[in-house]
């Protein structure tokens, strides 16, 4: 049931999308979602979903990996649909009782869900396509300004690059814990609420130990070698732009800029 | 009637994405009651996977387990009270600990199982025994024990259970030779009192020729073979193909052997070894 944690989980490949500079993929990402913000069109959206889907085509990742990303934002979705469809003002298009559906909320909740739903396939995208690694080391680059600011860019980078190294670790060894606990007849899935969260108890405590021991023999691992912080550190894997990079960059130029154009000269008829 | 059966079972690992793994191919072993049956094998030949189906812990792809007759997997309700009568000491079991005395956390496995008082506190009691964790142990916090005394609280947390099958994996790793020989010594007289069925995950083939009556070996998801000691090890220069080495003792008596000396080759333990030399020296054969 934990296996089931899509967070930063990495599809290996070589496709196009894989190659990309990972600094340039997040820039992408970024430009998608704005672009997804910018629309108000329906030919638009489908210009952003056919974007979409030709990524994850080209990516070769599973449609079923992209409905699982999905998956658990449904409830937010949903809610956000009704509260959009229920209460926004204009010509009402169905009366019953207090209850009230206008034109304009309808078309409000379509588009709202759309976005949300294009959005977070477009950010799974990313995790899947780029290693936990490629994306702090882009996150550090991209950050680099602020450090005139005497904000610790490298510091953060290596705590996200720590703290994604061991999501897998904690979550393997969380299942072993949890498999050693049932084995004992520990039971997690009756009783009322709080007998399940005392039934928790066994799990976390040996998690904690565990966590603090492994953080205990990481910092004295990483002091033996020399580790003190980011001054004056070389990459083993320098981030580099390329050509396919530039193509990227102009697919997504493109999309925009015909997102905006569509939204300018093209009629809505929704 | 063996009390466990495994038939036909398959077990996949992350179906459909590009970490699927078999870990299981189609085996089929039946294990009769009583037996000590040693189980050795590669990492990654499926050992693990293998002992985590008889309690029901992993569900097969396909196949069928049965345990005392009946198919785990029948009724699910039935499955908690299984894992009561099929314990399982996993790997390193020491990280499983978290009461706040010794005395306790050998009572959550009993607790679970909805017994009276004064049984909890006999199970306890003779199963910290079994193990050797003397009284003055009891009251302490498991924490502050040492690596091999943490490692016996927590076997003895599942033989308090007094289960009918005892599974351990790899219950030595990480322990020097004097823990190893005293949780396996343990073990074996834990056996001969309680007449019940034991495997013993290894890698050491000097344990398994030691204490086991029984030896299974996996070999890249698949059983290569299951039978006595003698006949398994009768099959060492395979066993030695597949990477996994025969006890030391054993190649001294193939070297003898090939050397022209009369030895008997079925030899694996010390102990044997010196039988069958004296019996050699009193006979005259070796000067």
């Amino acid at each position: 049931m934990l296996k089931d944690i899509t967070i930063g989980q990495y599809f290996p490949g070589s496709s196009f999308i894989h190659r990309l500079d990972p600094r340039v993929k997040i820039i992408l990402t970024i430009a998608y979602i704005v672009m997804l913000f910018v629309v108000s069109n329906a030919i638009g959206f489908l210009v952003g979903i056919a974007l979409l889907i030709v990524s994850y085509v080209v990516a070769k990742i599973p449609a079923k990996m992209m409905l699982k990303g999905i998956k658990p934002i449904i409830p937010i979705v949903i809610f956000t649909g009704i509260l959009n469809l229920f209460f926004v003002s204009g010509t009402p298009i169905f009366e019953w009782g207090f209850l009230k559906i206008t034109y304009e909320g309808l078309r409000l909740a379509v588009i709202m869900a759309i976005r949300i739903l294009a959005l977070i396939a477009g950010a799974s995208l990313l995790t899947y396509t780029t290693s936990p690694i490629e994306l702090t080391d882009a996150i550090e680059s991209l950050l680099k300004p602020l450090k005139v600011l005497r904000f610790p860019v490298h510091e953060l980078a290596m705590m996200m690059t720590i703290a994604l190294r061991f999501i897998p670790t904690l979550i393997e060894e969380t299942d072993k814990i949890m498999s050693a606990q049932k084995a004992r007849g520990a039971d997690f899935e009756s009783g009322n609420l709080l007998q399940r969260a005392k039934a928790l108890v066994p799990i976390l405590i040996p998690l904690f130990i565990s966590a603090f021991r492994r953080a205990d023999d990481l910092a004295m691992a990483m002091e033996c070698r020399c580790y003190h912080g980011g001054e004056g550190r070389t990459r083993m894997k320098q981030l580099h732009l390329g050509a396919i990079d530039l193509y990227g960059s102009l697919v997504m130029a493109l999309c925009i800029a015909g997102v905006i154009c569509i939204n300018l000269f093209v009629p809505a008829f929704f | 009637m063996p009390i466990i059966e495994i038939k036909d079972l398959y077990h996949v690992y992350s179906a459909g994405t590009p970490f699927e793994k078999v870990a299981l191919d189609h085996v089929n072993l039946s294990i009769e009651a009583g037996e000590f049956v040693g189980v050795i094998g590669h990492t990654g030949s499926g050992k693990s996977t293998l002992i985590q189906q008889f309690n029901g812990l992993l569900k097969p792809t396909s196949g069928e387990i049965l345990v005392d007759g009946k198919n785990i997997w029948d009724d699910k309700k039935n499955l908690r009270a299984l894992r009561f009568n099929v314990g399982l000491v996993f790997q390193y079991p020491e990280y499983q600990l978290f009461e706040e005395t010794v005395y306790k956390d050998i009572a959550f496995g009993p607790k679970n199982m909805g017994l009276s008082e004064e049984e909890i506190d006999q199970r306890v009691r003779d199963a910290a025994g079994f193990v050797g964790i003397s009284e003055e142990l009891m009251e302490k916090s498991p924490f502050e024990l040492s690596g091999g005394q943490k490692r016996r609280v927590a076997i003895a947390g599942v033989i308090a259970m007094d289960p009918k099958v005892l599974i351990l994996d790899e219950p030595t790793a990480g322990l020097d030779p004097k823990g190893r020989d005293r949780i396996l010594g343990r073990i074996k007289e834990y056996h001969q009192t309680k007449k019940n069925t034991i495997l013993l995950v290894s890698h050491s083939m000097e344990d398994v020729a030691k204490y086991a009556t029984k030896v299974l070996v996996m070999n890249k998801a698949k059983i290569f073979t299951y039978g006595t000691v003698d006949e398994v090890f009768s099959k060492s220069d395979t066993i030695s193909h597949m990477g996994l080495s025969i006890p030391q003792i054993s190649k001294v008596f193939h070297a003898l052997s090939e050397k022209g000396y009369p030895v008997n080759r079925n030899v694996y333990t010390v102990e044997g070894a010196k039988q069958e030399l004296l019996k050699r020296l009193s006979k005259g054969h070796v000067r």
